[in-house]
């Protein structure tokens, strides 16, 4: 493999969260009712023309902000012309003349190591209409016809399937982030088609651009380049297939990719400026007002998390993919609990109880604050980390502050010494024999005696003052 | 009928003359002319009537180009690909005209989906002019003239993308109107070429053009190429155009610019002079201005590749699959080319391919792109002249109405001189024709146009000048 270097670019389309379609009134929702969302715009009818959703137009700008964009002076669409019956204008409203962002940066971090993507542009256009194809006809459905989509195209700059992955798990989660796209790739809301080709030490290309069509989830993406990667390797080797600038599809059953067309059948989209929406002005403090919506993204989490947090990748990445579970160990951490102690509690109690209920971190009663009285508490001594975990039971099963709970409920360790004592010596005293093995070398007998102190005070006994006791007795 | 708007309105409101029977008559006069003229696809037997006491235009019949649509009214764009379309929406200016109470009584033919000049690629036929039925009416929007100036309705409703107003109404001896760019809105209407498209209207004053335009401009949401609002134009028409300054064209308006000028030329550019000197009576200064002769040249290849380009990609909507009568194949892109191929006239289809050659990647530069350019540059030596004129006076044809045998052959400057009116599309600017009078029996028009914005003073010019022509349109039995 380290004789090649395998360069990818990747053009990905979201489908962008609005009230109503890009160009046209229509209601841009899923319905199981096939054109149910639809009007003469969308069914383009003779006379129909644009009218640019200003929503739309927001998300896609804040988009071209999350991946460092520069964002143009005014807005500006084309058309692209061609026939398709999934496309009833004959043409797609897109933008080629002046996107919505260019030049964009974004820098990731995967297995270890730190790498940037360059984005070549950001743009705004309208997704086509879908189809269910049978033997003998097609069923086409026009309410996807004229939602809006972000389509991001990056920079062949990508060198691994993993790099691939990780630039994808960043787009999608800032989708999310951003409220710009629910983006899960399973219901279509993110497509992705995947450029490779390969070059030698000396840093020329040596196979031609191969273009994979509408790759359907993220781990597809690298099985997709894997196998092409593998593929292009072999035929370049081997010479037994020849290799072409061409577009494949990954066949999801035999994790494979197969020829769709060749660049000769590639369409000339003739390309010119839509007429029927003019150019419109970008507003300065608009844009200002775009930036103040970005909360902090998912790549500088996930570094943050790794690096200040001490907490693993895949620990990190757990947090990360969850908007709203990410903000809430931000919070946890912003009033003051320890990064490493809080991931615990999310980790070993939270998400598992939020699976096994279905709910989100929204709905979870206990507040980031609740959390910290209960890990303050185990801190201080005020309870033993067994009584924490029953506290945060009974303020999930009672609905009710900690603070009441750990009254009403007596949790709360023995720390008063002279009780204490006083079991301790009893303790002792029925277990002659035991302190003459302890004393003869068989130290982990402590143990025993410290499990006895807790049995005898139902677990509530200060570990640490027990054992300061029962050490001075023991000498 | 030969009355104009406010002479209907007082007529009705004073019960001398019912509404329901003003659109009778005008049914029965289409129904007339129709057979002559071949002016109209649709005459509604049964007009919709219901009125708005508000609106001027109340219980005043009109007829619009099968461009527009109209609900539960067969639209066909004049093509037979659209020959059974009948659309389930209203054109917003067909909306507006119904919340005024104006009466819809025929949808008149024109050139196929508006790209022509000469009335003649109907799907129903030829139009003819009603002054002699052996010459063109003009185009594209011949039915909507022959209406007008048949006194079939006081006022039609048109579209021009090259001068598909203002030519026919030169041809037929009444005003055409298309105001700025986006004054009034497009939604609903066929497309031809959208930069270049616009909504004009015919009448038979200038005060009814305002008339009209007033109950139909104004900001759109379904079109967001349409200006916001703007104050009406009928009250500021007062004739007023005292020190108002005009330029004309040497290279177009002055005899001597001709090498071999024909007889007909001679007489218009006459006429064309003393109207000069009418317009300097009323208080205007006149004066020659000079354009470079290639600039003047490049109007008509600027104009066929940018609305052959663009019509290339609005008539691809036009596949038979979700509307139109749908072809034969046995795959949806033979469907679509049957369709296609059967649809569309072999001028629609020749300009189509124009229009797909300029937009090819290896063509666009040279061809499409260079034609924006010039585009652009003819706009600034137009705004630039604006910033010191009120408007532009120029001949709206070299003569009057050819023959359908065209036998005529154009020289290459007098080619500039039909087809300069483009000009007002390329810069989306107000221009008006008005009759100027006849030359051998044939009704020929002159030509305001002005600067983006400015109707009020391009209206005016043009009011000023009709009160002194005292030759009002319509065809005078």
């Amino acid at each position: 493999m380290s004789k090649y270097e395998v360069v990818i670019g990747l053009e990905i389309h979201a489908a962008v969260l609005s009230n109503t379609k890009v160009f046209s009134p229509s209601k841009n929702s899923y319905s199981d009712v096939p054109n149910e969302n639809i009007n003469e715009i969308d069914l383009s009818f003779p006379g129909i023309m644009p009218s640019l959703n200003k929503e739309a137009v927001r998300k896609a700008l804040k988009m071209s902000m999350v991946l460092g964009c520069v964002q143009p002076d005014e807005l500006m669409f084309d058309r692209k012309n061609y026939y398709y019956p999934d496309l009833p204008k004959g043409f797609q409203i897109t933008q080629v003349t002046k996107p919505v962002g260019i030049n964009g940066k974004v820098e990731l971090y995967v297995d270890n190591h730190d790498f940037t993507v360059n984005i070549h542009d950001i743009h705004l256009e309208e997704d086509t209409a879908s189809m269910d194809h049978y033997d003998y006809y097609t069923l086409i459905d026009y309410n996807r016809a004229g939602t809006p989509l972000v389509e991001i195209v990056t920079e062949p700059c990508i060198h691994s399937g993993e790099e691939a992955v990780a630039f994808l798990e960043f787009l999608a989660n800032s989708l999310r982030y951003c409220n710009v796209s629910d983006a899960d790739m399973k219901k279509g809301h993110l497509r992705c088609d995947v450029n490779i080709n390969l070059k030698n030490e000396n840093g020329e290309f040596i196979t031609p651009r191969v273009e994979i069509k509408n790759v359907g989830s993220i781990s597809y993406v690298l099985d997709a380049v894997n196998y092409e990667v593998a593929r292009q390797i072999k035929a370049y080797e081997t010479g037994i297939e020849e290799l072409v600038q061409e577009t494949r599809r990954f066949d999801e059953a035999t994790k494979t990719t197969i020829r769709m067309r060749t660049k000769e059948d590639a369409v000339d989209y003739k390309y010119f400026v839509e007429p029927n929406i003019p150019r419109i002005k970008i507003d300065k403090s608009w844009l200002k007002e775009i930036r103040k919506e970005i909360p902090s993204l998912p790549n500088e989490r996930l570094k943050r998390y790794i690096k200040e947090y001490s907490l693993s990748e895949s620990e990190a990445k757990t947090l990360v993919k969850d908007f709203e579970l990410s903000n809430y160990y931000e919070e946890c951490i912003k009033i003051g609990i320890n990064p490493k102690v809080a991931f615990n509690w999310l980790s070993t109690n939270i998400i598992g109880y939020l699976n096994k209920e279905f709910m989100t971190i929204r709905d979870f009663y206990i507040t980031p604050n609740y959390l910290k009285f209960i890990v303050d508490k185990i801190n201080s001594g005020e309870i033993s980390s067994k009584q924490g975990k029953e506290l945060f039971n009974y303020c999930l099963e009672e609905k009710e502050e900690p603070s009441i709970l750990m009254k009403k409920h007596n949790l709360k360790q023995m720390d008063n010494s002279n009780e204490l004592e006083g079991i301790i010596d009893n303790i002792l005293k029925n277990n002659l024999k035991l302190i003459e093995d302890y004393h003869n070398g068989k130290t982990n007998l402590f143990g025993f005696f410290i499990g006895e102190v807790m049995k005898q005070t139902k677990g509530k006994a200060n570990p640490v003052i027990a054992k300061q006791i029962l050490t001075d007795k023991l000498k | 009928m030969f009355e104009g708007i406010e002479e209907l309105r007082k007529k009705l409101d004073s019960g001398k003359l019912k509404v329901k029977d003003l659109a009778q008559q005008a049914v029965d006069a289409s129904k007339k002319v129709n057979s002559k003229c071949n002016a109209f696809v649709t005459i509604i037997d049964k007009p919709k009537i219901k009125e708005n006491k508000k609106s001027i235009l109340s219980g005043i019949p009109y007829s619009a180009k099968d461009l527009f649509s109209t609900k539960g009214i067969l639209t066909t764009g004049s093509s037979n690909a659209l020959k059974d379309y009948i659309p389930f929406f209203d054109a917003t200016v067909i909306s507006r005209l119904k919340k005024s109470g104006a009466v819809l009584t025929s949808k008149s033919a024109c050139d196929e989906f508006g790209l022509g000049g000469t009335g003649t690629t109907c799907h129903t036929g030829i139009v003819r002019n009603p002054y002699d039925e052996n010459r063109e009416a003009g185009g594209s929007s011949a039915g909507s003239a022959v209406a007008v100036a048949s006194g079939v309705v006081p006022f039609a409703l048109g579209t021009d993308t090259g001068d598909s107003v203002r030519k026919p109404a030169s041809f037929c001896g009444i005003v055409g109107y298309k105001p700025t760019y986006g004054l009034i809105p497009r939604y609903g209407v066929l497309p031809f070429a959208s930069s270049l498209d616009h909504v004009g209207v015919f009448t038979r004053s200038v005060k009814d053009a305002a008339i009209v335009v007033d109950s139909i401009k104004g900001p759109d949401s379904k079109d967001m190429t349409a200006l916001p609002k703007t104050d009406d134009l009928t009250p500021l028409l007062d004739g007023n155009v005292e020190g108002k300054r005009l330029f004309y064209i040497k290279e177009i308006c002055d005899i001597r610019s001709y090498d071999n000028p024909s007889d007909e030329l001679k007489k218009s550019i006459k006429l064309f002079n003393e109207i000069i000197e009418k317009a300097k009576k009323l208080g205007m200064q006149v004066i020659p201005e000079s354009i470079d002769q290639k600039l003047l040249n490049a109007i008509q290849p600027t104009y066929q590749v940018i609305s052959c380009a663009e019509a290339t990609s609005n008539l691809s909507m036009y596949t038979g699959i979700i509307y139109g009568p749908r072809g034969n194949g046995s795959n949806i892109n033979e469907m679509v080319k049957d369709y296609r191929a059967h649809g569309f006239s072999s001028l629609i289809k020749r300009r189509l391919v124009i229009g797909s050659y300029v937009l090819q990647k290896e063509n666009q530069e040279r061809y499409y792109l260079n034609a924006c350019r010039v585009r652009q540059m003819i706009i600034d030596k137009f705004n630039e002249l604006f910033t010191q004129y009120d408007g532009f006076i120029t001949l709206a044809s070299g003569g009057g109405a050819p023959l359908f045998d065209g036998k005529t052959e154009v020289l290459s400057n007098e080619a500039v001189l039909e087809n300069h009116l483009a000009i007002g599309n390329f810069g989306g600017f107000p221009s008006i024709t008005i009759p100027a009078g006849f030359i051998n029996n044939l009704p020929i028009g002159i030509n305001i146009t002005g600067k983006v914005q400015d109707d009020v003073n391009v209206l005016n010019i043009a009011y000023a000048l009709e009160k002194d022509i005292k030759f009002k349109g319509g065809l005078h039995e």
